[in-house]
């Protein structure tokens, strides 16, 4: 026993080197699991008030663009109004089976393997997490993280992304997922070889998860090849939205989460 | 005393928020990042308690994690070249060392060139390693700690020398 002690106290930077190397190494192979993380995350109060703070600089930048985008948006939604036979109602008594939030992003990456969005709302706003997130163009992700007034949105651009998306012509679905790559393409898997593709076609989500509605516009096919045993296609999809630059960003809430889990949990 | 701990503290807190603000965003020819948060390791006074010069580097490191949602990529590459750190020391001032004496600012360049190069290498390769965690994208990762590498050590040495001059 003496001894153990005068060997940690002899080589106790050593000691202190490897508890800390390994501590770092167990949180990053821990944080490369969906949601088993239990660590600290950019969603919390002082990293969150800290991006809030330098976002409320640069938002100016951005200004311009984001107006545009805004505009194209409302004028798109207006002439859907106007093309209308019948009168839309603009009440907020309807009982809507999504609810949208507005939010915006404080943080944003794409560069890395796994990248993760920071956004300005949180438990206080009643989002939890499995929520999606989109633009008006198309999808972003799924909040994995809450706190008070942040969450922490897992990015499509992000390894362990996987979304259930469909082909808008023939509603073939299969996994939308990410290699890391390039910031504008993401793959489509388990398509099958017998589908007609042709590049172009859009790609919108299914619908078959309670996170997003069905028909949100995703992508569109850039290029297709099949996998190595040749039976399911690789789709390149080429994203509407551009992931680079996100400021404005709607939150879905479906009403009926509650009672979907009920009904799952039910089953187990 | 009291001034030299202000003095770190507030180096601790400038390179973290330049870090995740401002270098983390730059995204140059498309990806390619600066990590100037070594700077804090790389500088650090040479007289240290050296257990706390490593806890405090592996701070920073997870620090810049928690901004990042990395895990702890950045905490473990810290953590390492301050381990390292009086090995590249001795390697790159030789006997100034081991009187203890070196001042950063006062040291030649082509001798600050090199202790900062080796540092600076270390950490990027670790860092990549496991920010990328694929043994199948060797090239990758060599290809991103080459280019990482020289922004972080341009950046890294003209702060240098932009701080030496605050201290004469």
């Amino acid at each position: 026993m003496q001894q153990l002690f005068n060997f940690f106290i002899k080589n106790k930077t050593f000691v202190l080197f490897l508890l800390l190397f390994s501590y770092a190494l167990s949180i990053t192979i821990q944080s490369n699991g969906y949601h088993h993380s239990k660590f600290l995350n950019s969603s919390n109060q002082i990293t969150g008030s800290i991006y809030g703070a330098f976002h409320s600089i640069t938002q100016y930048f951005n200004l311009k663009r984001e107006n545009q985008i805004l505009l194209e948006e409302n004028s798109r939604l207006k002439m859907v109004v106007f093309n209308q036979e019948k009168e839309v109602p603009i009440d907020t008594l309807l009982d809507y089976k999504y609810e949208l939030q507005p939010s915006l992003v404080y943080k944003n990456s794409y560069t890395l393997p796994k990248n993760y969005l920071t956004i300005n709302k949180g438990q206080n706003d009643e989002i939890e997490e499995d929520y999606g997130v989109i633009t008006s163009k198309g999808i972003v992700g799924i909040i994995d993280k809450t706190s008070k007034n942040y969450s922490r949105v897992l990015s499509v651009l992000n390894t362990n992304s996987r979304i259930n998306v469909k082909l808008k012509k023939t509603n073939y679905f299969g996994t939308l997922s990410w290699d890391g790559k390039s910031p504008e393409i993401t793959q489509l898997k388990d398509i099958q070889d017998l589908v007609t593709l042709s590049v172009g076609d859009t790609i919108v989500t299914s619908g078959y998860s309670s996170i997003f509605p069905p028909n949100i516009p995703v992508g569109s096919v850039e290029s297709f090849r099949l996998n190595d045993t040749e039976d399911l296609y690789i789709i390149d999809v080429k994203l509407f939205n551009s992931m680079r630059n996100l400021e404005h960003v709607y939150i879905l809430k479906n009403t009926d989460i509650n009672e979907l889990k009920a009904l799952n949990s039910s089953d187990e | 005393m009291n001034n030299r701990v202000l003095k770190i503290i507030f180096s601790f807190v400038g390179l973290v928020l330049l870090q995740v603000l401002v270098c983390s965003h730059m995204n140059f020819m498309g990806d390619i990042n600066p990590y100037v948060y070594v700077l804090f390791i790389l500088l650090y006074p040479v007289i240290n308690n050296r257990l706390l010069f490593i806890f405090t580097s592996f701070l920073i490191g997870y620090t810049v994690d928690i901004f990042l949602d990395s895990g702890g990529v950045h905490a473990a590459a810290s953590v390492t070249i301050a381990y390292i750190r009086p090995l590249i020391l001795k390697f790159s001032f030789g006997a100034a060392y081991d009187y203890q004496s070196i001042k950063f600012s006062a040291v030649e360049f082509s001798r600050r060139l090199i202790y900062f190069l080796v540092l600076i290498v270390v950490h990027h390769v670790i860092l990549f390693s496991l920010v990328i965690f694929d043994q199948t994208k060797t090239v990758l990762i060599l290809q991103q700690t080459l280019y990482s590498s020289i922004f972080t050590l341009i950046l890294c040495l003209l702060f240098s020398s932009l701080f030496s001059i605050k201290e004469t």
